[in-house]
């Protein structure tokens, strides 16, 4: 208990900016549409010129048009979920190897504790402090949702299922970036780990929408919980989010075994 | 009772070498050293002895317990002090000891008072306002802080002015009087002679001696430097006398022997300076090298 304490006072700071800035994001970026649903013909005859290849890019199709509420909200969270990935890939970069960086591993690992208890400890810190952010989300969600849908009826069923999926989301990304950083020598930077990850796994993931590659849709997080695709069928694409789970049950794991076995590096 | 049995500790880094079948057994109740120059494999044994780091081959024991299967019950009794001394700088240096001490089951607030006291460490400071000397003392109090039963010292004194030192040998005299095991590496003899009671000399990797301190003090080589005009060198290679070498007017040897035939032989040329030192550490591997 002492250890997840520790760590969780150590994330206060970064849970506090995260928490502000990103439902912050999505609230301004929500407020906008007012103005889009007040002007939806000029907006069609613009994208209309888009190609679908451009559109799916950012998410966007047929069915769900950019002037629905909840196709804006799509494209938003959509969005949203790069600094998401961003947060929790740094989380999991650095839980563990911010030891090693800054040499403190000596104090920590010389303690009457065994290292699978320091790694879960440090895991259920990062998995609180993102959990916080996410709920954070959640609400903002719904409340601009609320505030701008004016007149229109929306299903918050289906919304509450897209932000569902941000813990998954969260976690398998977290996962990949405990798993590489026990995999790797040293982490020298977490953030370019962190945001090459993140950003990264956007791009596979637009270039799986552009070129309907199952190949791409497969690597990223991004394709398993397309916001898109949720709201308009109402369920979670199964065959995709799946892989999301399979990471997150591979990579936590396989971390545990492998930080077990770690030579931990000093000056 | 052996507290710590190191058995045919092997340890690569790939393929550099870290140590080599190394050997030692620290019985209970006594402060053994551990010396060698830097890089020789003092630390890598060491950060062995807490599971830090793993073994090629080769085993540890700990309290009659293997140390890396029963690693978290055997640190319970190991107060360790890091060679490079590194922590979580944000912390003031009163929550990073009471962090330290959440990790045993007492209290150990008391002991967290006495010891800084001793060392004069001011408790509400930051650690990254810290000099290097200071945040050493936070690393001793924090190895001490639980009274553990065994003391593992990588390099101690580094950083810590003369005064500081004595203090801090008295209190490790003081920990080993209640019955304290000490495991203390250095580089420097004169510190390990000072407070050891058996020393481990260990040289690329690989133990090359393990001695009583007195037998080392007492069969050591002294380091002879004689200038004068006229000295005849041949004259000097006596029993004992090893390395003698001989520039201008200056003639150096090193002699371990009767001191009184050393002596006569000296006293029969005219000097105009003389000099016996004690061997640096660097000689003294040179010997076991021969």
């Amino acid at each position: 208990m002492n250890i997840f304490k520790f760590e969780f006072k150590m994330l206060r700071k970064s849970i506090f900016i995260w928490g502000l800035f990103v439902p912050f994001g999505l609230v301004l970026y929500m407020s906008f549409y007012p103005w889009i649903a007040a002007d939806t013909e000029a907006f069609e005859s613009i994208m209309a010129n888009f190609p679908d290849e451009f559109l799916s890019f950012f998410g966007m199709s047929a069915e769900l048009p950019l002037f629905s509420l909840l196709g804006y909200f799509g494209l938003t969270f959509g969005m949203i979920q790069i600094p998401l990935a961003i947060q929790a890939s740094n989380y999991g970069f650095h839980i563990l190897s911010v030891e090693e960086r800054e040499l403190t591993a000596d104090f920590l690992l010389s303690k009457p504790v065994t290292r699978g208890k320091i790694l879960i400890s440090k895991c259920l810190a990062a998995f609180a402090s993102l959990t916080i952010v996410n709920l954070l989300v959640w609400v903002a969600s719904l409340i601009i949702l609320f505030i701008v849908k004016g007149d229109e009826t929306v299903n918050f069923t289906n919304v509450n299922l897209v932000l569902s999926t941000t813990v998954f989301f969260q976690l398998a990304f977290f996962g990949m970036g405990v798993l590489i950083s026990v995999l790797v020598k040293k982490v020298t930077s977490v953030l370019s780990f962190s945001m090459a990850l993140g950003f990264g796994m956007y791009i596979v993931s637009s270039f799986g929408s552009i070129l309907s590659s199952k190949l791409f849709n497969i690597i990223s997080p991004y394709s398993h919980f397309s916001p898109t695709y949720i709201l308009i069928n109402g369920k979670y694409e199964w065959s995709l989010a799946i892989i999301s789970f399979i990471i997150i049950l591979v990579t936590l794991p396989l971390s545990y075994f492998l930080y077990q076995k770690r030579n931990i590096a000093s000056l | 009772m052996n507290v710590i049995e190191i058995k045919n500790l092997t340890k690569y880094y790939g393929d550099v070498k870290g140590c080599k079948n190394v050997n030692i057994n620290v019985k209970q109740g006594e402060i053994f050293g551990f010396i060698g120059p830097n890089g020789a494999g003092k630390s890598t044994t060491i950060r062995s002895l807490l599971s830090l780091i793993y073994p090629t081959s080769g085993s540890v024991t700990i309290f009659g317990k293997d140390a890396i299967e029963f690693g978290s019950e055997v640190r319970k009794e190991i107060g360790y002090l890091p060679s490079e001394i590194f922590y979580y700088d944000k912390m003031k240096v009163i929550d990073l000891l009471n962090y330290s001490a959440s990790f045993y089951e007492k209290d150990c607030s008391q002991k967290i008072r006495e010891l800084s006291e001793i060392m004069e460490l001011d408790l509400n400071r930051k650690i990254q306002d810290l000099s290097y000397g200071n945040k050493k003392k936070v690393g001793i109090v924090q190895g001490l802080l639980h009274s553990p039963k065994l003391l593992i010292l990588d390099e101690p004194t580094s950083g810590l002015d003369p005064l500081m030192q004595q203090k801090f040998f008295n209190l490790i005299a003081e920990e080993n009087k209640q019955g304290a095991t000490v495991l203390f590496s250095s580089h420097i003899l004169s510190e390990v002679q000072q407070l050891c009671n058996r020393v481990a000399i260990i040289k690329d990797g690989e133990i090359v001696s393990i001695q009583d301190v007195k037998a080392l003090q007492n069969d050591n080589y002294k380091k002879f430097t004689i200038r004068g005009t006229g000295l005849d060198s041949n004259k000097f290679k006596i029993d004992g006398v090893s390395q003698i070498k001989e520039k201008d007017d200056e003639v150096t040897f090193f002699f371990k022997g009767n001191i009184n035939e050393m002596v006569k032989i000296i006293s029969s040329f005219k000097l105009s300076d003389m000099l016996v030192e004690e061997p640096t550490l660097e000689e003294i591997f040179m010997h076991y090298y021969e």
